[in-house]
């Protein structure tokens, strides 16, 4: 606004009475503003960014929307828009495009883009481990992951596959893979033995669909050592060194709006759910509130709390050398050139 | 009083207590009809419930099964069609086309190939034919319209690629098609090389649910029940809720209200049983479902029935008879009270005049009591019962004021009698030869008993002693008569056997009453001591003397009066100085006690010779308490006469 401002009063002709006007209006206007929100009172001026998720909207990303609903962001400084995301958005390559400023990536990804020359950086690491999990019914007789040689696997493309991939190896077994979609209704219906599931997310709707938890097998990837963090926040090298501060800003709203949503889980599902309806999503409250409930595990595991949004170097390196020892990596950066810790952690 | 209160109905009052009896009798009987009446409806009404609610169920099944079924022939022809015949591209595509058009159920269909199952030359080959909007039918190609996931790995192709059997797939919404919902049927189909059979791909025809649905949804079931569908997922296809169609599963209802029995339920759905129940239905009423499975597709069918309603009839007729059996009830009290009153009233008038008769007023007014009844008989009665006790009461205090006449004119003639015996002592106090001494204690009021003594000259004192048949009145005339004769006679004729010979005489003429009377008659010469006497019929007196006291042997004679020819004999004795004769009647010696115990000879004898000798006033006394002491309290039928003289002798003086 500011801006526009000053390109008025350059362009300076006769009818100065009428960009007076004007020039009191927008006064006015940024007079409501500064009122409205006193936090933006020293910035008036909100910088554009843009947000591209993993996924339509859901309670995976509830942080986000929660932050933004909330003017989370505004105070921070930021304009955000969160693109739409989805079948046939892949945030990684909306980075690399420059359609978004921050995306929301898994590590794996991040990794093989940042090896292949994508100079992505890590902002914040918002999910600490893996929730990803194989799911058997137990009248398949699957009892250990040994028992999966040989049988159907149902498995999720991209990415996504490597962590089963890279247990599949550990464990020195041949699966038969079957490409898996957005439904459970394979594995329901017996067309598959195993299938792959995020515990926040699969894992309820088979439930949900009459399988009891007493009736499945479940694997958790990271119990057997395929400790992958998953969701974290990343921008490229070139959009921090230009602006770090939103970078800063945007990591600091983000984990404040994750603050908020565990501190108001019932405001939190009413904002993701009303995002979903606009996206035209089919939107099921006890499900987001089960997706919201493990993220809250997810994202604060343990008691260390106000610790947000940190990629432990351990974790990276375990998953780095996991990478390449199987080959989906040649390399991988160092801890300290690849997470940038924007951390609003201690607040 | 003994009916104080009588007038006043407490709590104790018969009209309360029938009240609260009846009442809390016919409250009771009434309540547990009306309850069981109510509860055997219930049950009835659920057993008719289960066979309307199950055909109601079977009915929408086979509805449901039937449209579906015309969608899976199709398809499974064309399946079976594609694997006995060869098809150019042309004749396949004209073969989905025609299955699209003949079959109006069938929203879209198409032909799946496997990777180059088609043609070596393409990997993909999905032709589609659906019906776009205005019933025109469009065409396009899956293998290019679905960008991002190809069609292999989609539900529809890739679950019964791998279960090698044909499925309905869990329903879903078409956005292509105007959001409308669709279930797919996929029949694989298999092409020969060499001896084993090979998917060459899945035939699909799309069913548009909206009829299915509306069919579901249009069933009335009475006025707030309905008919729902859920899928093989418990996913909610037709159900009142309209939010919850398509986006909530029965399971994740039950998480959402924590609710372990409607999950179990749903299991019991999604398992493909059948079965009545009665829950708390997902809008919220108490219900009781049917629910059966549809068997081609996994779904559920399920007809719910609200409890309110289906248990109005039931409950209005309950109420109505609630109403009724109230308003009975109320009838039944005024009824009890009336009754009641009208026994009661008359008993409570009748206790009052009870009270007024009770306290002498025999002139009170009886209610008039008109009903023939138990209470109308009591006061007949009762009317009887007072007239009667009037009349007795005058009855008797006539006899009263009579009977007092009489009382007071017995006691007159007992004073007469009395007066007329000497009675004054001592009766001779200037002569100290011989002390004399007599008691008469009449049983009744005028006595039989007499006694006498008096001087016939100046040396001879005439005594005796008489005991008159009979008592009362009669016996007290008769002792006149003789005392009369005696003393008159006695004067006259100075001997003893010829006194009583004579008043014998006299008294036995006209004697018709057959009185009689004993004697015992004697004669003391003063100066001598020389006793003569006579006895007809009396006991024989004591003589207590120097040797002790022994009774005196006589000869008995006959009794005065009865016969005239009868002659007594006299005989004598002479009494030494401080001798004493005693003269005493039956009455002393049939005195008897409670036990009817005689007093006895011996006992008189024994106790005069106990008794004091000199005084002969205390000697009577001594014997009349002695006497008295042994009838202790005993009524005595007899008069007690005691006559004793004491001879002192001349010198005495």
């Amino acid at each position: 606004m500011h801006e526009m401002t000053m390109i008025n009063t350059t362009q300076r002709n006769h009818k100065i009475w009428r960009e007076l006007r004007w020039i009191s209006v927008l006064f006015l206007l940024l007079l409501f503003c500064a009122v409205a929100s006193p936090a933006s009172a020293a910035e008036t001026s909100l910088k554009k960014a843009s947000l591209m998720p993993l996924w339509s909207p859901q309670a995976q990303f509830a942080g986000y929307y929660v932050a933004l609903d909330r003017g989370i962001f505004a105070r921070h400084g930021i304009d955000l828009e969160i693109l739409k995301a989805g079948p046939g958005h892949s945030p990684a390559q909306a980075l690399k495009n420059g359609t978004a400023d921050f995306a929301v990536l898994w590590l794996t990804t991040a990794l093989q883009y940042r090896s292949t020359g994508t100079k992505l950086v890590n902002l914040a690491q918002i999910i600490q481990r893996s929730s990803m999990m194989l799911i058997s019914k137990k009248s398949s007789g699957i009892r250990t992951i040994t028992d999966m040689n040989g049988k159907k696997v149902g498995m999720w493309g991209g990415d996504l596959s490597i962590p089963p991939h890279a247990l599949f190896n550990q464990f020195n077994i041949k699966v038969r893979e079957v490409p898996l979609t957005h439904t459970v209704n394979l594995f329901l219906r017996g067309g598959i033995d195993v299938t792959s599931a995020m515990w926040y997310n699969e894992y309820h709707t088979i439930i949900n669909s009459g399988v009891d938890p007493e009736e499945l097998n479940i694997f958790f990837l990271n119990n057997q050592g395929m400790n992958f963090p998953e969701d974290g926040i990343y921008a490229m090298e070139k959009t921090i060194h230009t602006d770090p501060a939103l970078a800063k800003a945007f990591v600091s709203a983000s984990l404040e709006g994750w603050r908020y949503a565990f501190a108001h889980p019932e405001e939190a599902l009413d904002i993701v759910i009303r995002y979903m309806h606009e996206a035209h999503v089919p939107a099921n409250r006890i499900h987001q509130k089960w997706m919201l409930d493990r993220m809250r595990d997810l994202i604060m595991p343990g008691n260390i709390q106000g610790t947000l949004g940190i990629l432990k170097e351990q974790d990276y390196e375990a998953v780095g050398r996991a990478m390449r020892k199987d080959g989906l990596i040649r390399s991988y950066p160092d801890y300290h050139a690849f997470s940038r810790r924007y951390d609003a952690g201690e607040k | 009083m003994p009916l104080a209160g009588g007038t006043m109905p407490g709590k104790n009052s018969i009209v309360i207590k029938l009240v609260i009896v009846i009442t809390l009798c016919s409250t009771l009987i009434f309540a547990v009809t009306l309850g069981y009446n109510y509860y055997r409806s219930r049950v009835i009404l659920e057993k008719e419930l289960e066979n309307n609610a199950r055909n109601l169920a079977m009915s929408l099944v086979y509805r449901v099964e039937t449209e579906l079924s015309a969608v899976t022939k199709v398809t499974e022809g064309v399946a079976s069609s594609l694997e006995t015949g060869r098809y150019t591209e042309r004749e396949l595509l004209s073969l989905i086309r025609t299955t699209v058009e003949k079959n109006p159920e069938i929203y879209g269909s198409t032909v799946a190939f496997e990777p180059y199952a088609f043609s070596a030359a393409t990997r993909l080959y999905a032709p589609y034919y659906y019906y776009r909007e205005k019933g025109k039918i469009a065409f396009s190609r899956l293998e290019n319209s679905y960008k991002y996931v190809p069609y292999l790995y989609w539900d529809w192709y890739q679950i019964p690629r791998e279960l090698g059997k044909p499925e309905w797939s869990e329903p879903y919404f078409d956005e292509g098609a105007g959001n409308i919902l669709m279930s797919t049927y996929s029949v694989p189909f298999y092409g020969k090389s060499g001896t084993t059979k090979k998917l060459k791909g899945i035939v699909t025809a799309d069913m548009s649910l909206d009829s299915l649905t509306k069919l579901v949804s249009s069933v009335k079931v009475l006025k707030t029940g309905y008919a729902a569908l859920l899928s093989r997922n418990g996913m909610l296809l037709a159900h009142p809720l309209k939010d919850a169609v398509m986006n909530e599963t029965f399971f994740s209802i039950a998480e959402a209200r924590n609710d372990p029995s409607l999950r179990k339920l749903g299991k019991k759905m999604v398992r493909g049983e059948s079965g009545f129940i009665h829950y708390k239905s997902l809008v919220g009423f108490s219900s009781w479902m049917y629910y059966a499975p549809i068997r081609s597709t996994g779904w559920t069918l399920a007809v719910v029935f609200p409890e309110t309603e289906l248990l109005e009839n039931v409950r209005n007729l309950s109420m109505i008879m609630a109403a009724m059996g109230f308003a009975g009830l109320l009838l039944l009290i005024t009824m009890v009270v009336y009754i009641a009153s009208t026994i009661t009233k008359p008993l409570r008038l009748l206790a009052s005049a009870t009270d007024e008769i009770a306290s002498g007023n025999f002139d009170v007014e009886l209610p008039t009591v008109r009903s023939k009844d138990e209470v109308g008989v009591l006061a007949h009665d009762f009317q009887i019962m007072m007239a009667s006790l009037k009349e007795y009461i005058k009855n008797l205090t006539e006899t009263t004021a009579v009977k007092e006449r009489i009382q007071s004119e017995l006691k007159m003639a007992t004073d007469i009698q009395a007066s007329l015996l000497p009675r004054l002592f001592p009766a001779f106090p200037d002569r100290p030869e011989f002390d004399i001494y007599a008691s008469m204690d009449p049983a009744k009021e005028v006595g039989g008993d007499f006694y006498d003594f008096f001087f016939i000259d100046d040396t001879h004192l005439c005594f005796l002693i008489a005991d008159v048949s009979g008592k009362g009145v009669p016996a007290a005339l008769y002792m006149m008569v003789a005392k009369t004769l005696l003393k008159s006679e006695g004067q006259r004729l100075g001997e003893p056997d010829q006194i009583l010979n004579c008043v014998n005489k006299f008294l036995a003429v006209d004697n018709d009453s057959c009185m009689f009377a004993t004697v015992f008659c004697a004669i003391l010469n003063t100066e001598t001591g020389d006793v003569r006497f006579a006895n007809a019929g009396h006991n024989p007196p004591l003589i207590v003397d120097s040797q002790g006291t022994r009774y005196l042997a006589l000869k008995p004679g006959f009794v005065l009066g009865p016969m005239p020819d009868t002659v007594y004999e006299a005989e004598r004795i002479i009494l030494q100085p401080g001798d004493t004769l005693f003269l005493y009647t039956d009455g002393v010696t049939e005195a008897q006690n409670l036990e009817e115990e005689l007093y006895g000879e011996p006992r008189l004898r024994d106790a005069l010779q106990r008794a004091a000798k000199d005084d002969i006033t205390e000697m009577i006394h001594c014997i009349r308490a002695e006497v008295t002491r042994h009838a202790n309290g005993a009524p005595q039928s007899d008069d007690v006469t005691m006559v004793a003289i004491k001879y002192r002798g001349v010198d005495a003086k």
